[in-house]
């Protein structure tokens, strides 16, 4: 088969996982030589028409796979196009989009073949080829196998940035039932063992007693979650989040919207993706690690376990909570600022910052470009008192016009 | 009327001069304008400033200010300098506090310049593409950039760091950059025919580009949001946007109307079970088959609390042990472990343990509750005393954990363990030190958790309580001997 047919259908068999960050790992040069660099800040070299960013260059070695997991693509049972790159097929592909500055690296996945141990060898394989032979210094994610050997966890850990593994679903129930040979507390051990590596290695370069712990996964784990191809709700879903992050010290969660493929399972028939449903979940979860909201009053927003699809969830929040507010933009502390719809993180540190050398009014903010319409009903300046937080009208008043996006992709199905 | 000379369109090092000089002066803001070459009207003959007082300090800048305007004076606005030198001015004449007022309309502006600035910088790091050229002096790698503001020279750096063993040049309508492994050179502008027109691996990027697009989520708008159409000329992935973009509903459609595929006529081939280790016997009447098979049950267990943890922790240590010690439940560490005491108070428990005297082959260790309970907290876990739903659910495991070890003595470590021996609720205080009997007729010796030593206040308490602590491990190693 021709490498481009190879590659063709090797990212077809990748695009499903949301993970593209580039971000996080040390910093390294090539000025003493090899190739590539890693500045802290992750890249996006181009943006596909999905909004997606496009960092590495994310692709399976094969997309053989003995597992048969409903939601995949590249299940035992489906009919795609099976194809596998050669380790230095891959090797060559990755250095050749890295010089014309295409990517920031590689973000390796497999499906199983022969045994999780033969599969990890592989995977290890390529990163071992491009850091040892090539001086490959920019960045590279590799998926790791849960069952796989502890040695090549080390050695993937010692040429990875990050490393990860996906939970999939949300409860382990509906996993036994989509992904039978998957193993939920397999799962949850393997990220227990990458979080010691990750933590002794962090602690033993924060203290210089660099030879204690090797190398390992210097950008942290990640993880995904698929959204909408079981019956899990948003508290199931946002449970497991913490749970992870709290746990494991995920450095990200990713939701991934069950989305059509090719072949769908007869367990899982194509739908539309919950793409707004995915959305109101990253804005859950930035509130629940960024802004100090607590799970359960972030879906006390919403009903029935569910968060609002209409509004965010912040302002969900803020109308069903209105005796917290108006809140004085001159006077409240950060976390009451925090809570304002409309207000994010940056913005309310300038604020801070700024009204200790004057105080802020409505046209103020205006300059700043924020959204009035959505911050006055909750906002007090010095020259504006809100009047109509006990208006039975506000949340059409606050309520973005069109609700979110209305994207063309639902109307198409 | 002063005028300042500079060398180049972000000519900081001189601007800094230049201001230097400028406010030791004491002009108003509105008497300077900045000379630059097709950019203002004053020109290069102009009279320089006068030349700062003798004895006179240089004028005192925030370190904000000047790292603000390194920035913001790469931004093709003629406006810059003008604007830049009001701040300085403001800054240095009674609003030292200047760069911390957001709200400030030139502040705003600036701040905006800087950002605008760097989003520039970013994007030619990110949209920049190499196309290779093969030349007599060997291999080259040839960019074509339009940057919106004045900030190729500064950027070099970063394809230094990243390209230092390639041969490279990047061409702007500006101005050029070129490295040779050794040093950068910069040379005039050039035009878009001046770089290689196409590259042999540009037909496999661009095969990545359409087949890693997932065409049910068309978001053409978030795309342009960060990769804006005026890049799109310069980018050999754009030209196929508006065929995917196009081909997307109709592909979707299909997959939709398609509905479930009949399973593949020959599958994967089908996994091969790892042999199972030989299933323990239940009702073995050896002790190890017998504790074996206890703690796979305990590890299969479903309960409330096995839904957050990692995995059960069971019991550890030979069966037959003097003691057996009983803690409440597992912590963090343990939870991620998977073995007993391996935390905080698990490493004072085995210190004290050292200190009593008590041999490490005479304890069993184990606890009361087998999952870790807690409430996520950020990327920390807040440890949650279990109940009494809690200890019910796991007492019958603990009970024939007890049974099959059958120590001499059981230690119970804190409240918990108590509760789940004695089948009921019991103070402490009241029992600590004694040899009471669990609800099934063993000798039990109550005494503290040692995580409640962990959390005493003052170092004085804390010595004496570990003290006592480590008394009653004694008294607990003497009722067995």
């Amino acid at each position: 088969m021709e490498l481009r047919r190879k590659l063709e259908i090797l990212a077809d068999a990748a695009k499903y996982d949301a993970s593209c960050a580039s971000s996080g790992t040390d910093k390294r040069d090539s000025r003493a030589g090899g190739i590539g660099s890693t500045e802290g800040m992750g890249i996006c070299h181009a943006y596909a028409p999905d909004g997606r960013c496009i960092s590495l260059l994310k692709v399976l070695l094969t997309n053989a796979c003995v597992f048969d997991c409903a939601y995949c693509i590249n299940r035992a049972t489906s009919n795609v196009d099976r194809a596998r790159f050669t380790v230095r097929e891959l090797v060559q592909l990755t250095l050749d989009f890295y010089r014309r500055n295409y990517i920031e690296g590689l973000f390796l996945s497999s499906g199983i073949i022969r045994s999780p141990d033969y599969t990890m060898e592989q995977i290890v394989g390529v990163a071992r080829l491009l850091r040892e032979e090539h001086g490959f210094r920019g960045y590279i994610h590799l998926k790791t196998i849960p069952d796989a050997d502890p040695g090549l966890l080390a050695e993937a850990g010692k040429y990875a940035d990050r490393l990860s593994i996906n939970v999939e679903l949300p409860e382990e129930g509906t996993l036994r039932a989509l992904a039978p040979e998957k193993d939920f507390a397999g799962i949850r051990r393997a990220m227990g063992r990458m979080r010691v590596r990750i933590d002794e290695a962090k602690e033993a370069k924060r203290t210089e007693r660099r030879a204690a712990a090797p190398r390992f996964a210097p950008a942290g784990q990640s993880t995904q979650m698929i959204v909408g191809a079981d019956a899990s709700d948003d508290r199931a879903v946002l449970g497991t989040t913490s749970n992870l992050y709290a746990s494991y010290g995920m450095r990200r969660v990713y939701f991934s919207a069950y989305s059509p493929i090719p072949d769908a399972s007869r367990l899982l028939p194509p739908v539309a993706p919950p793409l707004v449903r995915e959305h109101r979940l990253y804005q859950a979860d930035w509130l629940l690690r960024f802004y100090g909201f607590g799970l359960e009053e972030i879906l006390s927003g919403g009903d029935g376990g569910m968060l609002d699809l209409g509004i965010d969830p912040k302002l969900a929040w803020a109308l069903r909570h209105r005796g917290d507010f108006p809140v004085d933009v001159n006077r409240a502390p950060r976390e009451r600022l925090l809570r304002v719809p409309g207000l994010g993180t940056k913005t309310v540190d300038r604020l801070i910052a700024a009204r200790r050398h004057r105080s802020i009014r409505s046209e103020d903010l205006a300059r700043l470009r924020l959204p009035l319409a959505k911050l006055l009903p909750f906002l007090v300046t010095a020259d504006h008192v809100p009047r109509l937080l006990d208006s039975a009208g506000l949340r059409a008043l606050v309520a973005p016009r069109t609700g979110f996006g209305k994207p063309v992709q639902l109307a198409l199905l | 009327m002063i005028d300042a000379a500079l060398d180049g369109p972000a000519d900081f090092a001189g601007r800094r001069a230049a201001a230097r000089r400028l406010v030791a002066a004491k002009p108003a803001p509105e008497g300077v304008a900045r000379a630059l070459a097709g950019e203002a009207p004053g020109l290069f003959g102009a009279a320089p400033p006068p030349p700062p007082q003798a004895g006179r300090a240089a004028a005192s800048v925030p370190r904000g200010f000047l790292d603000l305007a390194e920035v913001a004076i790469r931004h093709r606005d003629p406006e810059r300098f003008a604007l830049l030198y009001r701040l300085l001015w403001r800054l240095t004449h009674g609003e030292a506090g200047l760069l911390q007022v957001a709200t400030d309309p030139e502040v705003i502006r600036a701040q905006a310049m800087a950002k605008a600035v760097r989003r520039d910088a970013h994007k030619l790091h990110a949209f920049l593409r190499f196309r290779m050229l093969e030349t007599e002096s060997g291999t080259r790698y040839i960019a074509w950039f339009e940057p919106d503001h004045h900030i190729l020279e500064a950027e070099t750096g970063f394809f230094i760091r990243r390209f230092a063993g390639m041969r490279w040049s990047i061409l702007t309508p500006e101005a050029s950059a070129h490295w040779d492994g050794e040093a950068v050179r910069m040379g005039p502008g050039g035009r878009r025919a001046d770089a290689p027109a196409e590259d042999a691996q540009e037909v496999l990027w661009r095969a990545y580009y359409a087949h890693i697009f997932n065409p049910a989520r068309l978001k053409p708008a978030a795309m342009r949001a960060e990769m804006p159409k005026k890049y799109w000329r310069n980018l050999p992935e754009a030209q196929d946007i508006a065929r995917l973009m196009a081909e997307a509903p109709r592909r979707v459609a299909e997959m939709v109307e398609r509905g479930a595929t009949p399973a593949a006529a020959r599958r994967q081939r089908a996994v091969v079970a790892d042999v199972e280790a030989a299933m323990p016997d239940l009702f073995s009447q050896d002790p190890a088959q017998a504790l074996a098979a206890l703690r796979a049950e305990v590890l299969a267990d479903r309960g409330p609390l096995a839904v957050q943890a990692t995995q059960a922790v069971f019991g550890e240590g030979p069966i037959g042990a003097a003691l057996l010690f009983v803690g409440e439940q597992p912590g963090d560490e343990e939870d991620i472990a998977g073995r007993p005491f391996v935390g905080p108070a698990g490493r004072m428990f085995n210190r004290a343990l050292e200190e009593a005297g008590v041999p490490r082959e005479e304890a069993y260790v184990t606890n009361a509750v087998k999952h870790f309970k807690f409430t996520p907290t950020g990327r920390r876990r807040l440890h949650q005393t279990p109940d009494a739903g809690d200890i019910t659910h796991y007492r019958p495991f603990l009970r024939r954990e007890v049974e099959i070890v059958a120590p001499r003595l059981v230690v119970s470590l804190g409240a918990t363990a108590l509760r789940a021996l004695v089948g009921k609720a019991t103070a402490i205080s009241k029992v600590r030190g004694e040899v009471i009997r669990t609800e099934d007729g063993q000798p039990l010796f109550p005494t503290v958790h040692p995580s409640y030593l962990l959390r005493l206040p003052d170092a004085e308490s804390k010595a004496r309580e570990y003290a006592r602590f480590v008394a009653d491990l004694k008294a607990a190693w003497r009722e067995v001997q």
